[in-house]
């Protein structure tokens, strides 16, 4: 299943945990199943139904930009950062 | 010093493609452009640093001679308290509108108020003059840690501080708090033997780019905007135009002119919309040029910015534990580069126990705007000053206690993902092997200091074209802005995949409308990405003439291949045809050949430097004098090899103007009081010796010739470099940039 690494600002929502396994095979679904398991958690990463804009998403160390139908490896971790971009940060 | 294979193009160093329009004065750069019936416009600026506007009157100036039009924020549509998707991340789109032309409040020295458009410069100047406003003046907070005390002045009444989508209910000038955790804080700090923690001031900075804004706007009867200007990405500007005056992106076309450098400050907008309004108003193209107080004033420094490191370690040199505070001046409006600095502040250490907290603060002070890894340079400053002592305390090599510690490849990242392969390593070895630090350096008050940096590099949208032309040449169409040579290194990219001279392509850098979407020349990508897509739309010009070779041969497609330049038959016919000659036969074969792609890559590749300097300071004057310079930097491959070392030493240069002079100074008004090239002092030749630039080669595998970005991080490591090297030098530790004379005369109780 793939590993959500939890940004440390949220953590309280994962009950202190750093990272979860969550199922799913599309970033939508990995965070539905997310919110799921963790009450709140979608909505901190999430603009309606997609990957917040200040967010930046890792998958396996690499900075990857991601909708959410995009398919995510059963081994995957991912990462959500603030967005660095063109030079800018936001 | 490389681990890739040799390439015929890749690694030379061509004549750039637009060196003969540059050196020859040919090259159009916003300030030049004209066009018939042009009027000119001027901004007038807030002569204070806060302040509520009561009333802007402009009959005055509407009613002058010569006078055309007078733009205020009224014109602007009314700019919702929204956020915009720019597609470079999100923004407010009333504070986007209000940095352009201030509605309710001026918020620094240099806002914009109102602009005019007139006959002439001089007539638009004048009129500014008769514009009438009525201030409530305010009390002004101009730094950091000021900014963020319970009763300071509150710069919006409506801000309150964001952390991860929690928002408090009580205004601030705190915008936003963010977290990096890693491991046990404290159980990293109880491992340690020794834990050492300092505080460091760095101050307001410009990327001091030679040429001005720029831009000329001009509305067709059919309602079609163009804008010409001097700009780091075309489509940001059209993007930023349209959410600014609301007006469909389809009836907008930005041409981007020559620039005269931008390190990340022309990539905000703030006169385009302006030109735009008066060319509206007036019916007439207009033009807005800034001069250099304006520059200086009303465009977006780097942040000052207030750090705290606290690093412990064992006796064998291991670090336990990082833990910092970033507090970093927004400017104005939310949005500094505090995130960055989180990323890169312990990114080059491989540490078990990591806190990292950010704030995003705003002051009375233009809103900051990306600088050459906007971010990194502050929090290198802390960082690596803190290593340095901690080598010292230990008496283990400086260099020596970065290789027992610096990351690698599998090693976790203090904000979380786990390290590709990267070269940090081997800049170290790189820098240990070099003659530079075998040299002695032991005269009195001469120093030397170390120090390394990180920055990501990003991928990002890049669209290529390539046309191929009968007589073997093609012409390359990209969207990307040529800061740096990239005509060069994109055009080699795609002269390595057809085998042709790097001389056999005619790169053009086009408008908005005649090429896909291309993001900004920023965060290193052009290179990377946008010689990437160079790269596969080359591989589609190949598949299409070996289609080609295969209907002269009259053999299936599959039996045609292609190397060095030559197509050839396999299976049974001995044929065999040059690029060049193909090229001829085009027209016989079906027509024009047009390649294209269009790239998003993801895996751009993190950047790694370590620099070596040698100082001697002055203990009569302060005055701290370059004596030598060494840079090592992983570029992946280095296309062309000049323009990387050019990247190397400019980025340096600016680096040691950071760390011993540039500064924006104000007064307790607010006012900047250095706000020209004479008064706001950017290193020379004259100031400094050759940059030794050494390019490490450790290949990306996130491109298809290892490619990293290579523009922005070696401005990262020179201030603590040079920090470390002034302690080396006269044993005092300077925690405040720039160390300027007057403060290493203070340090050293002169004064």
């Amino acid at each position: 299943m793939p590993i959500i690494a939890i940004p440390a600002l949220i953590r309280n929502l994962t009950d202190g945990e750093d990272s979860v396994t969550v199922e799913g095979t599309t970033i939508r679904e990995v965070l539905n199943n997310l919110e799921n398991q963790y009450p709140g958690t979608k909505e901190k990463l999430c603009d309606g139904d997609r990957i917040h804009p200040s967010i930046s998403v890792y998958i396996n160390g690499v900075l990857t930009r991601v909708a959410m139908h995009d398919r995510v490896d059963a081994d995957a971790e991912l990462h959500f950062l603030p967005a660095i971009s063109g030079g800018v940060s936001s | 010093m490389s681990e890739t294979k040799e390439y015929k193009v890749i690694g030379t160093r061509p004549i750039r493609h637009d060196g003969v329009d540059k050196v020859t004065g040919r090259a159009i750069y916003g300030a030049d452009f004209q066009i018939t019936g042009l009027l000119h416009g001027r901004v007038l600026r807030s002569p204070h640093a806060h302040a509520r506007i009561v009333s802007i009157d402009t009959s005055r100036a509407e009613a002058y001679p010569g006078v055309k039009g007078v733009v205020t924020a009224q014109d602007l549509p009314a700019a919702e308290d929204k956020m915009a998707d720019l597609g470079e991340g999100a923004v407010n789109l009333k504070y986007l509108c209000d940095n352009i032309l201030a509605s309710d409040k001026a918020l620094y020295k240099g806002h914009a108020l109102a602009a005019v458009a007139a006959a002439s410069p001089h007539i638009a100047e004048e009129a500014c003059e008769l514009i009438d406003v009525e201030y409530e003046l305010l009390p002004p907070v101009l730094e950091v840690r000021e900014a963020m005390e319970p009763d300071a002045p509150i710069l919006h009444e409506n801000l309150t501080t964001s952390s991860l989508g929690d928002t408090e209910d009580k205004p601030t000038n705190i915008a936003s708090h963010l977290q990096h955790k890693k491991g046990d804080i404290e159980k990293g700090f109880d491992e340690a033997d020794i834990v050492i923690e300092r505080g460091f001031v760095t101050g307001t900075v410009h990327q001091g780019y030679i040429e001005p804004h720029n831009a000329t706007a001009h509305y067709n009867q059919d309602g079609q905007l163009t804008v010409w200007c001097s700009t780091q990405g075309a489509f940001t500007v059209r993007e930023q135009l349209a959410e600014i005056l609301q007006y469909p992106v389809s009836k907008i076309k930005v041409v981007p002119l020559e620039i005269g450098g931008g390190f990340g400050g022309k990539i905000n907008v703030y006169i385009k919309p302006v030109a735009a309004l008066l060319a509206k108003k007036t019916g007439k193209p207009v033009k807005v040029l800034m001069n250099r107080a304006d520059v200086f004033e009303g465009t977006g420094p780097t942040p000052a910015s207030y750090i705290t490191i606290k690093m412990g370690a064992k006796k064998d040199g291991k670090i336990t534990a990082a833990q910092t505070s970033l507090a970093f001046e927004a400017g104005a409006y939310p949005g500094s580069p505090v995130g960055a600095g989180a990323m890169c502040v312990f990114a080059p250490y491989n540490i078990e126990n990591v806190l990292i907290d950010g704030y995003d603060v705003v002051v009375n002070k233009p809103k900051s705007a990306p600088y050459r890894a906007p971010g990194a340079t502050n929090a290198a400053f802390g960082t690596e000053t803190v290593i340095d002592e901690l080598a010292e305390e230990l008496d283990i090599d400086p260099l020596e206690l970065r290789l027992m510690n610096g990351a690698k490849e599998g090693d976790r990242r203090p904000d979380g993902p786990v390290y590709p392969r990267i070269g940090f390593i081997e800049t170290l070895e790189a820098a240990k092997e070099h003659p530079h630090y075998a040299s002695s350096n032991g005269k009195k008050y001469h120093g030397r200091g170390i120090a390394s940096g990180f920055w990501f590099n990003i991928g990002l949208e890049s669209s290529v074209t390539i046309n191929v032309n009968p007589d073997g040449t093609i012409n390359l169409v990209e969207g990307s802005t040529d800061i740096g040579g990239t005509r060069a290194s994109i055009a080699m990219q795609a002269a390595e995949v057809l085998g042709i001279p790097a001389e056999s392509v005619n790169p053009t850098v086009v408008d908005t409308n005649s090429i896909g979407y291309t993001a900004v020349t920023g965060g290193s990508r052009t290179t990377y990405a946008t010689g990437y897509a160079a790269y596969e739309a080359a591989q589609d010009v190949v598949r299409q003439m070996k289609a080609r070779a295969a209907k002269l041969w009259e053999v299936d497609e599959d039996n045609v291949q292609f190397a060095d330049g030559e197509f050839s038959s396999i299976n049974g016919k001995e044929e065999q045809m040059s690029f060049r000659d193909l090229s001829g036969k085009l027209s016989q074969t079906g027509g024009p050949v047009v390649g294209r792609a269009t790239m998003d890559p993801a895996g751009a590749g993190g950047a790694f430097a370590t620099h070596v300097v040698d100082v001697e300071v002055d203990v009569e004057t302060g005055k701290v004098e370059i004596l030598r310079y060494t840079a090592t930097q992983d570029a992946g491959k280095a296309i062309h090899p000049s323009y990387v070392e050019g990247q190397i030493q400019g980025g340096v240069v600016q680096g040691i103007g950071w760390a011993l002079n540039e500064e924006y100074i104000y007064n307790a008004e607010g006012e900047m009081t250095n706000a020209s090239f004479l008064d706001y002092r950017m290193p020379t030749c004259l100031d400094l010796p050759m940059i030794d630039a050494v390019i490490v080669e450790v290949p990306n595998p996130g491109h298809p010739y290892g490619v990293r970005g290579v523009g922005e991080v070696p401005i990262v490591p020179p201030p603590a470099a040079i920090a470390n090297a002034i302690y080396d030098a006269i044993g005092i530790r300077m925690t405040e940039l720039p160390m300027s004379p007057d403060r290493l005369l203070k340090a050293m109780g002169k004064i």
